[in-house]
């Protein structure tokens, strides 16, 4: 148990140091290495996740929006302590209201009847709660199975598993929360099933990228990138950064 | 007789080229008519693989601004690069960007494409929104259009971006990477876009 927490210490230390407001992305913090991971994920990936994903895709529609569901009200509970720190109060009421009414009304979760009620369900982490602080996002890398990162959203994603994110608590960590329990069991099969949701939903595109990239990975990279700076902005609208090239 | 047909085919099918490039001039309704028209031409099934790909090449020459996203993909390096590799690069761009397009686009079936409004950016630029419409076998998809308007009379697309993700950005970024680990050498992108076009 103390070896664990300081190995989880250590780590926050590289990452909070790899961490600078004014941190460039396009540097990698080895990049050699996440190639090799790349390769690895994208291994698993061909094997294992996009076989299940296209089977997943051929279930009923209703089984498919269940499990959408189902795992993106799991996510709410995240969602809300960090609209806090962020001061969307008005956004975590929105979340909170989500959760209670998915839960109940939505039977676990499985319907989502809170989106017609209008209430927003916007999915945050600490890595975007630090972003909107102005933390930089550091160095760039690719971690096993769970695929592109920086040093700002890992140590984001280490701190919401250990502290933030009440799910990841009574799973994870098996801790009893007004008599709710669970084991990591429960934690890697809500994860899994929420990847694979997202990798059915983005077979073609996914398909699309490789087969049109003359470097995947940088393209990749480029796209987590760009995502995850929208997800700070609450944006979809894309930099200008065209200059003045007027041919 | 053969030839006389043979003839008519190609004027019909010129015409039809023709017909299709001659989009509105408001940016607006230039996308709409063009994303309509590439919908109506990409999902009919009498249409064949070749029909499709020479209509997405005519319609990408004519109505995307191909040279200037060939001189934004190569970023600070189209400053510095002599003339010749350019002229070469940009050759190889052409080719690599119409083959990636048909790629992407051959396949496309059906969906209900809608636009939401124009916001103009600069005498320069106008960003055309739009969707494509949920269906069962995917969600919503958000599409902003950076149309190019400094001749007013003829709209050229820039880039794509779909649901915030720039494509001529990913495009300038994944050539960035290959750039940099080549120390900076145009030929080897070169090099890399012609294996892609001849694979």
């Amino acid at each position: 148990m103390e070896l664990k927490k300081l190995s989880l210490i250590i780590c926050s230390i590289f990452l909070v140091l790899s961490v600078n407001a004014n941190a460039d992305t396009d540097k990698e913090c080895f990049e050699k290495v996440s190639r090799g991971i790349f390769k690895f994920n994208q291994g698993f990936d061909n094997i294992i996740l996009e076989p299940i994903a296209k089977g997943y895709n051929k279930l009923p529609e209703p089984v498919r929006n269940g499990t959408k569901n189902f795992t993106s009200n799991i996510a709410t509970l995240l969602s809300i302590p960090n609209h806090l720190l962020q001061g969307e109060i008005r956004l975590a009421g929105h979340a909170t209201g989500s959760f209670l009414v998915n839960t109940t009304v939505g039977v676990l979760g499985l319907g989502n009847p809170a989106s017609l009620m209008g209430l927003e369900n916007q999915k945050e982490d600490l890595g975007q709660t630090l972003g909107t602080y102005g933390v930089g996002e550091g160095c760039y890398f690719v971690l096993p199975f769970l695929g592109p990162t920086t040093a700002r959203d890992t140590l984001g994603m280490i701190i919401d598993n250990n502290y933030l994110d009440p799910f990841a608590k009574v799973t994870w960590h098996e801790r009893e929360i007004k008599s709710m329990s669970g084991n990591k069991i429960d934690y890697v099969g809500v994860k899994s099933a929420t990847a694979i949701d997202f990798r059915g939903d983005n077979i073609t595109s996914f398909e699309s990228l490789e087969k049109n990239s003359i470097d995947f990975y940088a393209a990749t990279k480029s796209l987590y990138l760009q995502n995850r700076k929208n997800k700070i902005n609450n944006s979809s609208e894309s930099e200008d950064d065209w200059g003045n090239l007027d041919n | 007789m053969k030839k006389l047909s043979l003839l008519l085919i190609l004027f019909i099918f010129i015409f039809k080229i023709a017909y299709a490039s001659n989009y509105s001039s408001d940016p607006e309704i230039f996308i709409k008519e063009l994303v309509t028209d590439a919908i109506n031409k990409l999902s009919d099934k009498n249409t064949s693989e070749d029909e499709k790909k020479n209509f997405i090449e005519s319609v990408a020459e004519e109505n995307v601004d191909i040279n200037a996203l060939g001189l934004y993909t190569l970023g600070e390096l189209r400053k510095s690069t002599d003339k010749n590799n350019l002229e070469k690069y940009q050759k190889a761009f052409e080719k690599y960007f119409l083959k990636s397009l048909t790629s992407r686009l051959k396949d496309y079936s059906s969906n209900k494409f809608e636009i939401i409004n124009a916001e103009k950016k600069s005498s320069n630029y106008t960003i055309v929104k739009s969707k494509i419409v949920a269906s069962e076998k995917q969600p919503e998809i958000k599409i902003d259009w950076r149309v190019y308007t400094k001749n007013p009379d003829k709209p050229l697309i820039r880039d794509l971006i779909v649901e915030g993700l720039s494509l001529a950005r990913t495009q300038k970024e994944e050539f960035s990477s290959i750039l940099n680990s080549n120390n900076n050498d145009i030929n080897i992108l070169i090099a890399k876009l012609e294996e892609f076009i001849n694979d």
